[in-house]
């Protein structure tokens, strides 16, 4: 397992990054269903993300843009096309390679919040570091640790997510995926769960660790969320019918 | 995962929830303790029952007067009364591999002296015969040669006689009456226990056998002749020797069979023996039937934990866990719900048969080779029930996981 770590590609990692390269960069990107009839979910999207980019996806539910997140974050192949992140061809890689990447390169934040009922805030963010095959954390409870204190919940450490609100339960979440310091940070409707007070709240910590140099890609289907990224792709049948640039602001 | 961490997490998931898991676990702790109570009872009896075979003597050939049929009615071995006095002297005569030889004259009797009357047992033997069947005085001494040639009236008693007669003293020197004749207490035996096959062996007069025809029966048959060989290697050679030697004393042509038989004592022990070890075979696969039904209990949990787990599976996979350590997560801890269970199910299976020995009083025995077996059978058992459930887990989509619920 120690040598799985070279799979990570290194530059991946390095931010900020020259604007030459994408860091997320697909082609073709294509997924089908063969569930009894054949369903194209994603149909040739050609996506590139530059690194410290904040990227909004936004289209109505089956417009495939939860398959395109899935596909971003590694959790699903695609049936046709590639994906490279830096200079790893992903689509290629075997499952092991997959886990590997998952776990340096993204931080994944969920609808749901997807925190394990039975472990404490702290064990949560922990989880990521368990899998850390490269060792990158020499103090696994130390990074967690401050990645808790960074979402401004050093006093919520023990508490069980049962014990938290909403918005303290997204930012545990947030909290977890930011353990690794992925240079890329993926959230899927972050604020669906939220009242509209919480759901700005947690917006804000997005924008403040996009200003910290994070890439971040989330989908939405909220105006309001799309409003903070600078850069919106609408998704419809599976394809990118628009794309809207804000100025640098 | 290194195997601390996997541990922590097995740990931690059967912590929370401790019942369902104590519940699996006492199937395997059952199936554990059983195969150990099982195998060890087996392997105590056996052992009991080839010490006993081997105080009836070794390297031992049992010859017997053969059947008679009367009115077409088989009267079954020794019915036909045809090894008698002679027959026992030519054998004396005429042996050369023989180590010792004593005949057996077999009587039941009313046996008179000390504190009452007790009836029991009486058989006449050869001065030779504590040799061959490893009595050991206990009092006095057995009758010797010269007692023998001399038909004298002496007698050595087993111990029951002893406890019966002469509570209260050593009977050397007393008189007891056998029927209605006089003989005199020489020695007694010290204690052998019950046979192999379940009857008391000291509750036995012993009196030269001789003086038992002469002063008892009033007949020359006798029941049978012990012959024994100074090894198991010379039986055969020794069998065909008595086998030609009585042949001669009853003038038996050719043609004629055999109107005796002979037992080879040590043929029977090693049937015995193997009877007991098939049996304690038997005893332990039935033992460790049970150990089965506990190691599907384990898949059955663990096949819920996985459902349950889904969403965390999912979690997991999402983070960063390859297939691999979800498979060791789950595997891990069916492992160590066996071999706990297999660890509490020893240490539970030594007491049973601790109680067994020492206070229900049956023979059994523990053996490493039970323990190691039993532990490395159940680690088994959590590997095998183990593994399906942890593939199912392992094999999850992830975002159909994460959906999950």
């Amino acid at each position: 397992m120690s040598t799985a770590a070279a799979h990570v590609p290194a530059d991946a990692r390095a931010a900020p990054r020259s604007a030459a390269r994408p860091l997320l960069l697909t082609r073709g990107l294509s997924k089908v269903y063969d569930s009894g009839s054949a369903v194209v979910a994603l149909d040739g999207v050609d996506l590139e993300v530059a690194a410290g980019e904040y990227v909004a996806i936004v289209g109505e539910s089956g417009s495939g843009k939860s398959t395109l997140l899935h596909l971003l974050g590694c959790l699903d192949r695609p049936t046709r096309g590639e994906y490279w992140i830096g200079d790893a061809q992903v689509s290629t890689l075997g499952a092991d390679e997959l886990a590997d990447v998952r776990n340096a390169l993204l931080g994944f934040v969920f609808q749901n919040f997807q925190l394990l009922p039975r472990l404490s805030a702290l064990e949560n963010v922990m989880l990521p570091l368990t899998y850390d095959r490269g060792r990158r954390q020499v103090d696994p409870r130390g990074a967690a640790v401050s990645a808790l204190e960074r979402m401004g919940l050093a006093d919520r450490m023990d508490h069980r997510p049962t014990q938290l609100s909403g918005g303290q339960q997204q930012r545990v979440a947030i909290a977890r995926a930011l353990v690794n310091s992925p240079p890329v940070l993926l959230a899927d409707e972050p604020t669906g769960n939220l009242d509209s007070a919480t759901a700005k709240e947690i917006m804000a910590v997005f924008d403040s660790l996009n200003v910290g140099g994070t890439t971040v890609v989330l989908i939405t289907h909220s105006a309001d969320v799309a409003a903070h990224a600078r850069r919106v792709l609408e998704i419809r049948d599976g394809r990118i019918v628009r794309e809207t640039r804000r100025g640098e602001s | 995962m290194n195997p601390l961490a996997l541990m922590a997490l097995a740990l931690q998931s059967i912590r929370q929830n401790w019942l369902r898991t104590l519940l699996t676990l006492l199937g395997i702790v059952i199936g554990v303790s059983s195969v150990i109570v099982m195998t060890s009872i087996g392997q105590g009896s056996q052992q009991q029952i080839v010490e006993r075979m081997s105080s009836l003597g070794d390297n031992l050939l049992i010859v017997t007067p053969g059947s008679r049929s009367f009115g077409g009615v088989n009267l079954g071995a020794g019915s036909a009364g045809t090894l008698d006095v002679r027959d026992v002297q030519r054998l004396q005569q005429e042996l050369r591999s023989a180590q010792y030889i004593s005949p057996l004259v077999r009587l039941n009797a009313q046996i008179v002296g000390g504190v009452g009357n007790w009836s029991g047992s009486v058989q006449g033997v050869d001065a030779q015969f504590p040799e061959i069947r490893r009595w050991v005085v206990a009092t006095g001494s057995f009758f010797g040669a010269r007692e023998t040639q001399a038909r004298a009236p002496v007698a050595v008693l087993g111990d029951t006689v002893v406890r019966e007669l002469f509570p209260d003293r050593d009977p050397v020197g007393e008189r007891i009456r056998i029927g209605n004749v006089p003989f005199t207490v020489v020695g007694t035996l010290q204690a052998k226990g019950s046979s192999a096959f379940g009857g008391d062996q000291d509750d036995v007069v012993f009196v030269p056998w001789t003086a038992a025809q002469a002063r008892l029966t009033g007949r020359l048959e006798v029941a049978q002749v012990m012959v024994s060989a100074p090894a198991a290697s010379m039986l055969p050679d020794l069998e065909q020797e008595v086998r030609a030697v009585i042949r001669r004393s009853h003038r038996l042509n050719e043609a004629a069979e055999d109107d005796f038989s002979i037992r080879n004592q040590t043929e029977i022990m090693s049937v015995v023996s193997e009877t007991s070890r098939a049996l304690t075979l038997l005893l332990g696969s039935v033992a460790a039937i049970s150990l089965l039904v506990g190691g599907i209990g384990i898949m059955n949990m663990m096949l819920v934990a996985v459902t349950e787990r889904t969403r965390e599976i999912g979690l997991r996979v999402a983070v960063g866990a390859r297939p691999r350590d979800i498979l060791a997560q789950f595997l891990s801890e069916s492992v160590v719900i066996c071999v706990t269970g297999g660890l509490l199910g020893a240490a539970f299976g030594m007491l049973v048969v601790w109680v067994l020995q020492s206070i229900v009083g049956i023979a059994a025995v523990v053996r490493a080779d039970t323990l190691i077996v039993a532990l490395s059978f159940s680690a088994g058992v959590g590997l095998f029930f183990g593994i399906y459930p942890a593939r199912q887990a392992a094999r999850l989509d992830p975002i159909e996981a994460l959906r999950y619920g």
